[in-house]
């Protein structure tokens, strides 16, 4: 059998719903053949694997979670797409056997494109469990597809499914759709297929990777993208249109948009009838049920909430995950250790000591002890976003995130943001409305990533031994009320309308799986093993190299002749206001844009080992790492959130904006924290406690400062905002539009 | 009677959807979620801070804010919006 141009193996395209177990059998088929990409042109993730199956290899493609093939989202737009454009030689549609009714509506949608498909009906155990049961013969044929009762979890079925599957890719096997809805529907259905089909001398041809029963029944929506696509004339417009408002007169109440979907779940309703078969009443509490009586109640809901945040955060940067860091930081110093003997041994120059045990070693070790911590805060996202929690948390916290511009769903790209901002910027991908997700992209970055942890450790360790704990929580929490005040500020900037819509299943509880919780966190460990290795290892041997060596290429003696010092001191005056103006602090920061963990390794190569604590008061230390936490992201962020904006433009404008914020935060809360100590007098201790204390009085002075800025701000984001009103989904009935 | 819609809804109460209102792209996005004419929904609750709700129908949950809930008009069975309710082949 031939394949066209340059494709080695079939592809197959993994399609279902969101939660209806779809990554779990990627992962489980495709174990680590998989590779992770982004669609052209958009940062909807793409997964690419390969299985083996009985006749050769395949290639597996996992479309994003969706439920329908509308152009809604962005996710929508790309399965759609893949599959018109690329026409997969088969289809897995993945349904979640708990839940057949919704799922269906999508395999419906996928029927009408005329691919060949094979069903996979997820979660039996889980259906098992409920004492219910689905007849896998019987949806085969009353949908005319073969289907496979599967169990992802445990890869039961999973076999079978393959063998249909290539069976279909083959040409073995032969789908036999047999849609039929209602009288009506199917009577508009072909009337539009009658008027696709009629050629006129004024009719472009059908472009032919589009099936006709597809489009007769996105046009039959309302659809226009797809009469867009596929050069429908004027003329055939107006009898589409005509067809459509006959169709809204018919018998049944209500419009295009809402008809087709209503006859979808009828038939699919019909098919359940025969193919599903439930032995609980529905009205009877399920576990899920029962644990979100806790866990969405009225007055349990947020005790819950915080709860889970705080063992979250316990867990990670607390003993457990102190204690793997200690081990690694044991394990690196021992290879310190022999690294050092064997350069002893092989009388190396003290340069080239100096370049491996400092620049090498030190400045990527640092990092890597870090890891312990990286990998345990991944793992809980991964549990919270598996077992459906996620979920509950952008639906309890909406209301407060709407407050702020934003939706529940910004919940969860602000979560990942304790973690790495790059993924977390990437997970507001998902979110409806532009305007959200636009200002969730703008404050992610405050949420105070993992990197900058090491920094806060560095200095709390020097400078605030007694209270280290409070110190870093109160890092954390400046991020988000810096957030919080930003949001509430540019909240009536932006595009003051509406939020948009907010309508989300809630899956029900289930325990995530290990192998994909541990695939998951492999992956994103990985990515940071790598980043250690490249950019990082670099970075630390030039920043050496910018330290150890000056104009004209010289090694120097006194580090302020570097090309280093040279340039921090050139940017130095501007820091002095936030009371770290010496050169060294500049440089660390400007390596920190490189990655910021990497401001620990620059500050120790730049200040040797007790050099930080001449240079800093411990106000100035506070300063220092507030600025940390709100100056722009690291490049890997900056480069991923210019990818989401979709202009280098939107992107520098992100990074000034919160390098200023950094700047006015910084100053305010040095200025006023100065004024107090020498109020208060004392002595480095009292000073110390003096500083503690104020830390929280400082978080208010960000309100302060921002205010101030509110009316530049304001002009400034305002002139940015270049699309205006035109995007927006209320500009219809929204009162405050402006002109364009 | 004053329209009555999915937002009047308490937690606990059982209503059937009479039809959508609002802009084409959400009446699509909510018929897509299987809120159609004819469905019947269950209130469970409103969230924590009064908003968003969470609903039940068509054997899942769903949640979404009272400001979509609103363009859900609700009716009643046998008053209207019963007949076309059943099956009809």
């Amino acid at each position: 059998m031939g394949k066209g141009s340059g494709a080695l193996a079939y592809r197959i395209a993994l399609i279902g719903n969101p939660n209806c177990g779809k990554t779990t059998l990627f992962n489980l088929l495709t174990g680590s053949s998989q590779s992770v990409g982004n669609w052209p042109g958009v940062t909807v993730e793409k997964k690419v694997g390969r299985v083996k199956g009985r006749g050769g290899e395949l290639e597996l493609v996992d479309l994003p979670g969706v439920y329908s093939l509308s152009p809604y989202t962005m996710e929508e737009v790309v399965t759609r797409d893949y599959l018109i454009a690329e026409r997969p030689d088969a289809v897995i549609d993945i349904l979640d056997g708990t839940n057949p009714e919704r799922n269906l509506y999508l395999t419906l949608q996928v029927m009408e494109l005329g691919l060949p498909l094979a069903l996979a009906v997820n979660m039996m155990d889980e259906v098992a469990a409920r004492g219910d049961s689905i007849d896998c013969r019987a949806l085969g044929e009353l949908l005319g597809a073969p289907a496979a009762l599967i169990s992802a979890r445990n890869g039961r079925g999973v076999p079978e499914l393959l063998k249909i599957t290539e069976d279909l890719a083959y040409g073995r096997l032969q789908n036999s759709f047999h849609i039929r809805y209602d009288a009506a529907t199917e009577n508009a259905l072909n009337q539009i297929l009658f008027v696709l089909m009629s050629a006129g001398p004024a009719d472009a041809p059908l472009p032919k990777n589009y099936s006709l029963p597809f489009c007769a029944s996105k046009l039959l929506e309302g659809d226009d993208s797809v009469a867009g696509a596929i050069g429908l004339s004027k003329e055939k417009k107006r009898e589409i249109a005509a067809i459509l408002s006959d169709y809204e007169r018919k018998n049944r109440p209500g419009t295009r948009e809402t008809l087709m979907a209503d006859a979808r779940y009828r038939l699919i309703a019909r098919i359940a009838r025969e193919a599903v078969s439930r032995r609980r009443d529905p009205r009877e509490l399920t576990l899920s049920d029962r644990i979100d009586k806790i866990a969405t109640g009225r007055w349990t809901a947020i005790p819950v909430f915080f709860l889970v945040m705080l063992g979250m955060f316990a867990c990670t940067f607390g003993g457990p995950g102190e204690f793997l860091g200690r081990l690694v930081e044991t394990a690196i110093s021992g290879l310190g250790g022999l690294l050092s003997s064997a350069l002893d041994f092989a009388e190396a120059p003290a340069w080239v000591r100096s370049l491996f045990l400092e620049a090498a070693l030190g400045g990527v070790g640092g990092v890597l002890s870090f890891l312990p911590q990286v990998s345990l805060l991944f793992l809980f996202l991964s549990v919270l976003e598996d077992s459906g929690y996620m979920a509950r948390a952008a639906f309890i916290m909406d209301r407060l995130f709407r407050k702020i511009g934003l939706t529940g769903r910004s919940f969860i790209p602000m979560l990942m943001g304790f973690g790495c901002t790059t993924p977390a910027v990437m997970a507001a991908k998902g979110m409806a409305g532009e305007r959200e997700r636009r200002l969730t992209i703008l404050l992610t970055p405050f949420m105070s990533c993992s990197a900058r942890l090491p920094i806060y450790g560095l200095f709390a360790g020097i400078f605030f031994a007694n209270y280290q704990g409070l110190v870093i929580f109160s890092m954390y929490l400046a991020g988000m009320l810096v957030a919080i005040l930003c949001g509430l500020l540019l909240k009536g900037v932006v595009c003051p309308s509406e939020s948009s819509a907010f309508v989300m299943e809630l899956p029900p509880y289930r325990l995530p799986a290990p192998a994909n919780l541990a695939l998951h966190v492999w992956e994103k460990c990985r990515g940071f093993l790598i980043k250690a290795g490249t950019v990082i290892f670099s970075m630390s041997v030039a920043v050496w190299f910018l330290q150890n060596f000056g104009p004209p290429f010289r090694p120097v003696e006194a580090h302020t002749e570097s090309f280093f010092g040279i340039f921090g001191r050139w940017i130095a005056p501007i820091f002095a206001p936030l009371g770290f103006g010496n050169w060294q602090s500049s440089a660390a920061l400007l390596v920190g844009l490189i990655a910021k963990e990497s401001v620990v390794s620059t500050l120790h190569i730049v200040f040797g080992a007790e050099g930080i604590a001449a240079h800093f008061t411990p106000i100035s230390a506070f300063s220092f790492m507030l600025f940390c936490l709100l100056y722009m992201p690291c490049v890997s962020a900056f480069v991923t959130i210019k990818k989401e904006l979709g202009s280098w433009a939107g992107a520098c404008r992100n990074a000034l904006f919160q390098t200023a914020v950094a700047w006015f935060v910084s100053f305010a809360f040095y200025q006023v924290a100065t004024m107090i100590s020498h109020l208060a007098g004392g002595g480095p201790p009292a000073r110390e406690a003096a500083s503690v204390a104020f830390l929280f009085a400082g978080c208010g002075l960000v309100a302060l400062a921002l205010y101030f800025s509110y009316k530049f701000l304001r002009n400034f984001v305002r002139g940015g905002d270049s699309g205006g009103c035109a995007g927006c989904p209320m500009r219809e009935s929204c009162e405050k539009r402006r002109p364009p | 009677m004053e329209k009555k819609t999915l937002r009047d809804l308490r937690p606990g109460e059982r209503a059937v959807v009479a039809a959508l209102a609002g802009e084409p792209l959400s009446k699509r996005r909510l018929a897509d979620m299987g809120i159609t004419p004819g469905v019947s929904v269950f209130m469970r609750k409103a969230a924590p801070f009064g908003d968003p709700i969470e609903i039940s129908l068509r054997g899942y949950e769903l949640t979404l804010r009272k400001s979509e809930a609103e363009n859900v008009l609700l009716g009643e069975w046998g008053k209207g919006v019963g007949p076309w309710l059943t099956e009809s082949r």
